[in-house]
């Protein structure tokens, strides 16, 4: 069956227990919420985050992927959670607050302070290396 | 074919991308299948077709229900099939079928786990309908990625055939009779409609429960029809295209993945930049820069000079400047050679002085001297084209500093992280870095919000630059008065160890306070401290200046001495050969012909040869700078660090919090060093060829020995700022290095005559007489016109005129360039702001983001929506009707597209009513789970914001 691949190995599934946002995607993807995920789960995952799927199929799983308290809203909650998760926590307080109010700034198109799917697509469309970070291969 | 375990087959129906290619075993059955419908069609009987070979999922019966309802009498011949479907399987084993049984077993497999309530079939249903229009829509958008899916999927329609054909066969063939040119025709339309959703049905933002309905839905339409239709060839071809494309973007993977790590020192530059931000790491890309470049000035030097003169010039001993002269000799083979380069050192190829004058060596007729003169001006127009190249190309490039793009920080924060990390220690360094480059960015952008008091800032700036002026002339003036003194006390005997090492310590003195002192006065000027860093390079790079000055002074001095002394020595040999031949044929009367005189080559007396001595000066500069380098590494930095971090244990205060605390990496101290060692090499290179070996060396030492240090050793600036994307910079700093070590070689070439016993050019007036020498005697007669010609002033002036011209006019249309740029961003930036002020398009006309927001899982979960889908769904259905007997109701296809163009929204919304998966009831116990992040995506409780 030439390469094609019907078993993860260990190796595979342990290389992707680096992401930051592991949980979150498992949580996104999943049916029932809480990072079980179905076959079908799974397949929906990959198939999202394979190089295939469209600029705004995956933009909008990001968008699902950092909004944390799924109020379809990135608020800075939000954003403070990403991150932390992104820095480890190595920056101040400060420093986080006002990366967090400068990504509003730069991004919130209706300014409510939060960013819609709506603002979030408008600023990761125009991001280059969106879609080169976020994707998986097998 | 063999058996797939059923998560591959899903994989594959879901279009996931494994490297895989397509396998073309997979085609192998087709025929058989397609035989098999020929058969059913020809038994034409449905009873037959339900026992033989149905096994429909219960979600795909969905379709053929829907014809039923149009075909009434077959519906209950359809609906046993349905029944018996279970008993299929094992039936069909039995004969012996592998791979029938193999589809049975996936597709059982299939309907089991999805099944869920009717309705969810029902909304199936309608959604193939819903679908097809979105399809229409989005055809043109996804052009691109049809090509790849298409076949791909074509293939496993194949696959699939025969689990999805056998049940509507009978009907097919029914109305295959009665099917017209026209209904042909509009038959083919669908199916190519269909087959277009096969090929994006990847790109579709549906649940995978959807898309496996839609993908069978469509598969079982265009498989039924398209056999009837007689198309399907060339299906293998199109499969291999597809394999070699993939193949191809995979090439193209490893072949970028090739390249990067053929780049030197990435990894390691990479690292030291996640961990110390990237103006450190653009020390290192200098120094990688400045190794290449020496490397080819290394081969240069090598090939055309070394090489050559080591395989075919005569050998060590032969004649006197090839040997170490008998004073000499006790002393010659001490280890203090390798220090201060006497000894076997000074009489090898490192050095000028032992190349011989011969105008061809060899059987090859290499013209060294030539050579010599050539590699020694090539050194130089190489060096300057490059420089000037990369700082050209730099500029190309970015110029910028830094970066003004419109979502810096949001860019950052949602796509920093690469997905594909897949190796914890780069995910370790990818934190590092995103850490770092927020930092860079938050200096940034301080830097940008900070409010000043612009006199008060103007007022401390010009104090500081004013401050620093006196400073540097104050130097300038110490170090002036001290090489004077110096000169003075040349002439003077009994001089205490001070008097004789004055320079060298006023020097290094000042070599040391300056650039603190520089540092200190910068902190009144609050520059960025990017800029800031500019201005260190630039105010210590005016200080070393002086050095070079002295250095160059002392040099020209011991020039002048050494040429003093070899006037002396050349009259004393001439007289010595002249008594020599007098004497010779004062005994050998009859013997004209004079013979060398029967000296050892090491007895001869020989000049000083002022070149060689030149060239060991700067050889000894170098090394010592080296040692001075890696010891203060060694010791300010590793010590201090190891020190720091052990004695802490044991001490009063905190040393790392507190006095010593671990080093910083020098950027400009380093910078410096790097770029005035290079000046040393050009200068020195044409005296000792050996220079440039030494310096890749240590280039390639430090390469190593500093990144280790700093990983070890330093840590990061407590203010890590971003570096301008052009290390121009620098390369400026070479430059102008460059000029300045040009000049004094061209003038010892020009205008010093050379020793006249020693080196490539002895014998000869001035060292590019060997030019002439060559124009004259082996290119052609005209080229010496030629020449002659081209050297003319009146042809010179003219030129440089042009040149001047040219320049001029470059430069002002490149400042036009620059200001409509400037214009243009300008514009971009207003455009940008009035698109933040234009908030009024909540509306979006885009179907994708139509089709996305009705991803939100709020409204899809909502508790309203079941109730809404029926209401909704309804009308779908009636619409769709008449679209699956496309044989039998004669417009059908046009009803529905009557339908799909109507209500357009309608069906927008309807895709709303559908929750992107197979989720319907099923959120629920995701919400009972409790609020946080365990929610899931529920849609739920309000927003916490």
């Amino acid at each position: 069956m030439g390469n094609k691949q019907t078993v993860f190995t260990a190796q595979q599934l342990d290389a992707y227990q680096d992401n930051p946002f592991r949980q979150r995607i498992a949580e996104v993807f999943s049916e029932d919420g809480e990072g079980n995920m179905t076959l079908d789960d799974f397949l929906d995952m990959f198939s999202v985050l394979s190089e295939m799927a469209p600029r705004d199929l995956k933009a909008y799983y990001a968008f699902k992927i950092y909004d944390f308290n799924n109020d379809d809203f990135i608020c800075k909650a939000d954003l403070e959670k990403t991150l932390n998760k992104l820095t480890r926590n190595e920056l101040t307080e400060d420093e986080v607050r006002m990366v967090c109010e400068k990504v509003i700034d730069e991004a919130d198109l209706d300014n409510d302070g939060r960013l819609s799917l709506e603002d979030f697509q408008h600023m990761i469309v125009r991001a280059p290396d969106f879609l080169s970070t976020f994707h998986i291969r097998i | 074919m063999p058996r797939k375990s059923e998560t591959t087959r899903k994989l594959e129906d879901v279009g996931i991308d494994i490297d895989g290619e397509v396998d073309s075993e997979d085609e192998e059955p087709r025929p058989r299948g397609r035989a098999n419908n020929r058969r059913q069609a020809a038994g034409r009987k449905g009873k037959k077709a339900a026992a033989s070979e149905d096994d429909e999922d219960e979600e795909e019966e969905e379709a053929p229900r829907n014809r039923r309802t149009a075909n009434k009498k077959k519906a209950g011949k359809a609906r046993v099939s349905e029944e018996e479907s279970e008993d299929e399987a094992p039936k069909r084993r039995r004969g012996g079928n592998k791979k029938k049984a193999t589809k049975a077993q996936d597709s059982d497999a299939d309907s089991e786990e999805d099944e869920k309530p009717n309705k969810r079939n029902k909304r199936g249903a309608t959604n193939k309908k819903q679908k097809e229009e979105q399809n229409n829509k989005e055809k043109k958008g996804d052009a691109k990625g049809k090509g790849k899916g298409k076949d791909k999927d074509n293939e496993k329609d194949k696959k699939k055939k025969k689990d999805n054909s056998s049940s509507d066969s009978n009907t097919d063939s029914e109305e295959e009779e009665s099917m017209s040119e026209g209904e042909m025709a509009r038959l083919m339309e669908e199916v190519e409609e269909k087959k277009k959703l096969i090929a994006n049905i990847r790109n579709k933002p549906w649940r995978m429960k959807r898309r496996l309905t839609l993908l069978k839905e469509a598969q079982l339409f265009v498989d039924k029809f398209e056999g009837a239709l007689g198309k399907g060839k060339g299906r293998k071809l199109y499969a291999y295209k597809v394999m070699m494309m993939k193949k191809w973007i995979k090439f193209q993977r490893d072949f970028e993945n090739f390249k990067t790590a053929c780049i030197p020192w990435e990894r390691k530059i990479k690292e030291v930049e996640s961990h110390f931000g990237s103006s450190v790491a653009s020390y290192f890309i200098f120094l990688r820069w400045m190794y290449g470049m020496n490397l080819v000035l290394f081969s240069l030097t090598f090939g055309l000079v070394v090489i050559p003169e080591v395989l075919m010039g005569l050998p060590y001993g032969s004649i006197p400047r090839k040997t170490v002269p008998r004073p000499e000799q006790p002393t010659a083979m001490d280890y203090s050679v390798l220090m201060d380069f006497n000894g076997y050192c000074k009489y090898s190829v490192l050095f000028y002085g032992y190349y011989n004058n011969q105008r061809t060596i060899g059987f090859l007729k290499f013209r060294l001297p030539l050579s010599y003169l050539m590699v020694g001006i090539g050194t130089f127009g190489y060096s300057l084209m490059v420089v000037i190249r990369t700082m050209a190309k730099n500029a190309d490039v970015g110029g910028g500093d830094g970066e003004d793009g419109e979502f810096t920080f949001a860019w950052k924060m949602f796509t920093s992280w690469d997905y594909l990390i897949g190796n914890s220690e780069t995910a370790d360094n990818k934190y590092a870095s995103i850490t770092t480059s927020f930092k860079e960015s938050i200096v940034d952008e301080q830097e940008n919000q900070k409010d000043e008091n612009i006199h008060l800032r103007r007022f401390l700036r010009v104090l500081a630059n004013f401050l620093i002026t006196c400073s540097l002339g104050g130097s300038g003036y110490l170090i002036y008065f001290v090489v004077k003194r110096s000169q003075e006390f040349a002439n003077m005997d009994d001089l205490g160890w001070y008097e004789k090492n004055e320079v060298e310590i006023i020097m290094s003195l000042l070599g040391l306070v300056c650039p603190m002192l520089f540092e200190t006065i910068a902190e009144l000027e609050d520059y960025h401290p990017r800029i800031a860093l500019k201005w260190q390079l630039g105010r210590i790079f005016a200080l070393f200046l002086g050095n070079l000055y002295t250095f160059l002074l002392a040099l020209f001095d011991e020039v002048n001495a050494k040429l003093e002394e070899e006037k002396s020595i050349k009259n004393a040999s001439i007289w010595f050969m002249n008594e020599y031949y007098a004497n010779f044929t004062a005994m050998n009367p009859n013997n004209t012909e004079a013979t060398p005189p029967p000296v050892d080559p090491s007895d001869v007396i020989r000049g000083p040869c002022w070149e060689t001595q030149v060239g060991i000066e700067f050889v000894k500069l170098t090394v010592s700078d080296i040692q001075v380098t890696y010891l203060t590494i060694l010791i300010g930095d590793f010590l201090r660090a190891v020190i720091v971090r052990f004695l802490n244990y044991c001490w009063c205060w905190d040393l790392e919090a507190g006095f010593p605390s671990y080093g910083e990496f020098d950027i400009s101290g380093n910078v410096l060093g790097l770029v005035f060692n290079q000046g040393m090499i050009w200068m020195g290179a044409f005296y000792a060829p050996g220079l440039v070996g030494i310096n890749v060396l240590r280039l390639l030492t430090s390469m190593y020995y500093q990144c280790w240090a700093v990983m070890s050793c330093n840590v990061p600036h407590e203010r890590v700022f971003k570096a301008s994307k052009s290390n121009n910079f620098y390369m400026g700093l070479l430059l102008l290095i460059l000029f300045l070590s040009l000049l004094p070689v061209v003038y010892t070439i020009m205008s010093l005559p050379p020793s006249f016993d020693c080196g490539p050019f002895s014998g000869k007036d001035r060292m590019f007489d060997v030019i002439m020498e060559t124009i004259d005697l082996d290119l052609p007669a005209f080229m010496g016109t030629l020449f002659g010609y081209v050297a003319n002033p009146g042809l010179i002036i003219p030129a440089v005129l042009l040149m001047v011209l040219a320049i001029y006019y470059l430069n002002s249309v490149s400042e036009a360039y620059k200001n409509s740029n400037m214009e243009l961003k300008k514009k971009m930036q207003m455009a940008r702001d009035e698109e933040k002020n234009r908030r009024n398009n909540k509306d979006s006309t885009n179907q994708v983001m139509k089709d996305l927001e009705d991803l939100l899982p709020n409204r899809s979960l909502a508790p309203p929506a079941p109730p809404e889908e029926k209401t909704e769904n309804k009308p779908d259905q009636g619409g769709k009707a008449p679209k699956v007997k496309p044989g039998t109701a004669g417009n059908g296809v046009n009803f529905q597209k009557e339908v799909s163009l109507a209500s357009a929204n309608p069906n927008a919304r309807g895709a709303v009513t559908r929750p992107p998966g197979p989720r319907g009831p099923g959120p629920l116990p995701g919400n009972n789970a409790g609020p946080g992040p365990g929610r899931g995506r529920g849609r739920g409780q309000p927003p916490r914001s």
